[in-house]
């Protein structure tokens, strides 16, 4: 449990960066949101035995990696936290698509080992996008941002509070956990059925307090909408910020960057 | 200003299992009053607070607030005047940081983003917490969370301040600090606790509730004072007015 609780914590810390100020940090959450959309959209809209076309957008997190002065080691921690996801939804690909692509010297180099290799690329970019994303821009940020875009408030407030109440959550099933953990013994106690005791008890007293929650936004007089004071302003920065990037993602998704400097520098050595 | 009045008349309610939770309680409580509710676990002490903010409407007797008798259609009015804390600040702090949260309320009443930013920074000064403004609620100690959340019911400047055991989860010197701010607030203040020193300091009026029903109403040192009565509702005698355990002297 202490392991998940030090990763919460660390999940604090990532909005804790956002706090920083740099170029990257000053620039309107939404001209961030949207770039990233765009460049993963770009990502993701690739064939599936594409590698090299890929490579070229690591420019982008390295990019703001260093003018925003993010910890890379940190953020690396971090995504190798969530890489076994990825991990798990490409690992079979291998064994189910074994077409010979292209040979290494005598080694011949499966599908499936270059669709793997494709799925854990556009992992890393996508989710170190994600990442820097919400360590410039904090999550709060990041989700004013999506309803000023014209995402559903009902999607915005739910993550607003997801966030806030993440925190809260952890605490109470971690001192569940500990609760547990103090009074069994020699490996009694701690079976699947106090487990689903404890997951029911969790899920009673969430319950309880979404519904305290809801009465203390009522005697505040919310009524689905989160009034939040923020002084948003798109301004030259951003529209360039937006403009210059999305072209180069486009640029990139449709002309292969590493091939076309691979061919020139075949070229000229002949 | 004889219009702040909180008056509660012949209030019943009955929980869906058909457990009796109040039983026919009746109390009026005018401007400036400070005013404790104290009772033993489970005498209905939060079942009436919910009463007082519109969250039970009530279906026999009568609850009025202010010009307003609680009803569904006077609700939003009533919960305008009537400034709710809850015992636990983490369900009161559900915004991102502590600024947002403080402006949740004004922002809500549709007040001009300038009244707002002065409202919030007034509240948070009157706690003294103005230096946590940017902070996440998340990452505060328990008494800064309690500071905030009263703050937060300021900022919409209420007329009458309900209290649900404001003092507990708090060190001595926050909880003295605290006293000491609650003291300084000229709103009809109603608080509902265990902690009877700080009613001692606090409330110069007590309602003693029991089983549902209203067993004392009156002058809170003549209520402490009746050693019976606070047995008969499973209380005890204040510590600043028992013997001296050491010396043994009254």
């Amino acid at each position: 449990m202490s392991r998940i609780e030090t990763a919460f914590f660390e999940i604090g810390s990532l909005d804790t960066l956002a706090g920083g100020d740099t170029f990257v940090h000053r620039l309107d959450p939404r001209a961030k949101v949207v770039t990233t959309l765009i460049f993963i959209c770009c990502v993701v809209s690739f064939q599936k035995y594409q590698l090299s076309a890929l490579l070229p957008f690591f420019i982008f997190p390295a990019v703001l990696l260093t003018t925003a002065q993010l910890p890379v080691g940190f953020l690396l921690k971090k995504l190798l936290f969530v890489a076994p996801f990825a991990f798990f939804i490409g690992v079979f690909n291998p064994f189910f698509d074994q077409t010979i692509l292209f040979h290494v010297g005598p080694v011949g180099i499966s599908g499936g080992w270059v669709s793997f290799a494709s799925i854990m690329l556009r992992f890393c970019l996508t989710i170190s996008m994600a990442l820097i994303l919400i360590a410039t821009t904090s999550f709060n940020g990041v989700c004013m941002a999506l309803e000023k875009i014209g995402a559903p408030r009902v999607f915005t407030v739910q993550l607003l509070l997801l966030h806030r109440y993440l925190f809260v959550l952890v605490g109470e099933a971690s001192r569940l956990v500990k609760a547990r953990a103090l009074r069994s013994f020699n490996g009694r106690g701690t079976g699947m059925t106090v487990f689903g005791h404890i997951v029911g008890q969790l899920l009673l007293r969430t319950l309880d307090r979404a519904q305290r929650i809801h009465l203390a936004m009522q005697c505040r007089g919310f009524t689905g909408e989160i009034h939040q004071m923020r002084l948003f302003r798109f301004g030259w920065h951003e529209f360039f910020f937006t403009l210059a990037w999305s072209a180069v993602f486009l640029i990139l998704r449709f002309y292969n960057l590493s091939q076309l400097l691979g061919g020139f520098l075949l070229e000229f050595a002949q | 200003m004889s219009h702040h009045i909180v008056a509660v008349k012949d209030l019943e309610y009955t929980y869906p299992d058909g457990t009796p939770a109040i039983q026919g309680v009746s109390f009026r409580i005018t401007h400036g009053e400070s005013v404790a509710i104290v009772g033993a676990n489970g005498a209905g002490k939060s079942t009436l607070l919910m009463h007082l903010n519109g969250y039970l409407t009530p279906r026999e007797g009568s609850v009025q607030v202010g010009d307003f008798p609680l009803t569904k259609a006077t609700v939003s009015d009533v919960r305008r005047s009537v400034g709710m804390v809850f015992q636990d600040p983490d369900d009161q702090l559900f915004m991102p940081t502590v600024f947002d949260d403080v402006a949740f309320g004004p922002l809500n009443l549709g007040l001009p983003a300038e009244d707002v930013k002065v409202r919030v920074s007034d509240a948070l000064s009157r706690m003294d917490v103005l230096h946590l403004k940017d902070r996440p609620p998340y990452k505060l100690s328990g008494g800064e969370k309690r500071a905030v959340a009263i703050a937060a019911v300021l900022s919409m400047s209420p007329d009458v301040l309900v209290m649900d055991e404001p003092t507990t989860g708090l060190d001595p010197r926050a909880r003295r600090q605290l006293i000491a701010q609650l003291d300084s607030f000229q709103h009809t203040k109603i608080i509902a606790t265990h902690d009877l020193d700080l009613v001692l300091d606090l409330c110069q009026r007590t309602i003693v509730i029991h089983a549902g029903k209203v067993m004392a109403d009156g002058p809170t040192l003549e209520i402490f004072n009746d050693g019976k009565l606070l047995e008969r509702c499973h209380l005890e005698k204040p510590l600043r007015l028992q013997g001296c355990p050491v010396c043994g002297r009254d």
